[in-house]
């Protein structure tokens, strides 16, 4: 089998901004930023490995406090439920919405678990210098960066109750610490995510000469 | 397949944003889209008119979102009292209940981004409609690349449709005019991507300045 030809076996780069392919040699000679849209260049995102797991290990630290604590607490007629992320669900599972209670509980409680997993494996397997089933942690790197956004619907309707419901002793909704937590699990696995280079999956396949 | 490795840089070649792999940059047609041979990712697209189309769709997207922030979205009504809230009440919210951060990222994705992208769009075509440079297109070009993750008006939509919810079970809601504004805002904004052709935008740049 032929090496396949990448930018980096050319000893060229692509911008990762607008995806201009300019020469390593150009680079050299002009100390240059992409010539079309000005971006830094760099063949691999820097550092990409170490950042990734930096970022995992922080969202994975935070998503025990994102889940323990409160997010959500209602105030009526001097009664008062508190709810965490779960219990969220649960609620409105009770209540007999179940399809709502499905979105949440996909957007809240599977997908930053999902996506750290995700994560760890596509890190583990790039270190572990797999070299099978690349087409499909391609997918999976495309699918997690796609759903990560997602898990913000509990951020945002937390955000909507408070503002609404505040009609003092009749209902008032405040929000939780666990809110702070998770909110900062979705930011930090989006930047696990975007700092993760889908290109070192591929790299290295069938050709030693980086030149 | 034979490469020419004698360029500076070139247009002629694309690598694979996800996977490095070099293609040459095929002759698709308007509609068609060219997609990674190796990792499957999409590669090229071509849209009829593009840049027109999605300067319209910019300029639409904005109007709905000035429209989205004059009137509630949504109503609230309990025992005779109302209270109603407006889009930018949700970050103002949580930054008096003393959540600033919660507040500071709120206002990002459900306020600045959207309208970043929104008004970066039209700052960047529409002086391109007229025959003009826009005043720096390779900024503004990234700016809209590193705009577009935080944007979040999809999500919030959902996140609104949550509340809307868990409030109906015990009191009355009702939906504010500017929640269908803000919809359509969405779907416009989402359409102005879709059809902004970014190959094109470079090449009509090109023939600007030249």
């Amino acid at each position: 089998m032929t090496a396949p030809v990448t930018a980096k076996s050319i000893g060229a780069v692509s911008c990762h901004v607008c995806g201009l392919l300019v020469s390593n040699r150009y680079i050299a000679e002009h100390m240059a930023d992409c010539p079309r849209c000005d971006a830094a260049l760099h063949s691999r995102k820097v550092n990409s490995l170490n950042r990734t797991w930096a970022l995992l290990i922080a969202a994975a630290i935070l998503y025990i406090p994102a889940n323990v604590y409160p997010v959500l607490t209602l105030i009526s007629f001097g009664r008062s439920t508190t709810n965490t992320i779960m219990g969220g669900v649960i609620e409105l599972a009770q209540s007999g919405q179940m399809v709502i209670a499905v979105i949440v509980f996909v957007a809240s409680v599977f997908v930053p678990i999902f996506k750290i997993a995700a994560l760890l494996f596509l890190v583990i397997s790039v270190q572990s210098r797999l070299k099978v089933q690349q087409r499909k942690r391609a997918l999976l790197y495309r699918f997690t960066e796609f759903i990560g956004r997602w898990s913000m619907i509990d951020i945002f309707m937390i955000s909507i109750l408070i503002g609404l419901v505040k009609l003092q002793a009749l209902a008032t909704v405040t929000a939780g610490p666990g809110a702070i937590a998770f909110a900062a699990v979705v930011i930090i696995t989006m930047f696990a995510a975007m700092s993760f280079d889908p290109r070192l999956i591929w790299d290295d396949e069938g050709n030693d000469n980086d030149g | 397949m034979e490469i020419d490795k004698n360029f500076s840089y070139t247009e002629a070649l694309v690598a694979c944003p996800e996977c490095d792999l070099i293609h040459s940059v095929p002759k698709i047609r308007e509609g068609e889209q060219g997609r990674c041979i190796r990792c499957g990712a999409l590669l090229f697209v071509r849209h009829k008119n593009s840049l027109n189309r999605s300067l319209a769709f910019a300029l639409t997207g904005l109007m709905f979102f000035i429209l989205a922030n004059m009137f509630p979205l949504l109503t609230f009504e309990m025992e005779g009292q109302a209270e109603s809230n407006r889009l930018i009440d949700g970050a103002i919210a949580f930054w008096n209940a003393g959540y600033w951060e919660l507040g500071i990222v709120v206002f990002i994705s459900s306020v600045v981004a959207p309208l970043s992208v929104l008004l970066v769009l039209i700052t960047l075509l529409l002086p391109m409609q007229f025959g003009r440079s826009p005043f720096s297109p390779q900024f503004q070009i990234r700016l809209l690349t590193h705009l577009k993750p935080w944007a979040m008006s999809e999500i919030f939509i959902l996140g609104i449709f949550v509340a809307f919810v868990k409030l109906q079970d015990f009191a009355d809601v009702s939906v504010g005019l500017s929640l269908f504004a803000f919809v359509l805002m969405v779907a416009a904004t989402v359409m102005a991507y879709l059809t902004l052709d970014e190959g094109a935008l470079w090449s009509r740049l090109k023939e600007i300045r030249a």
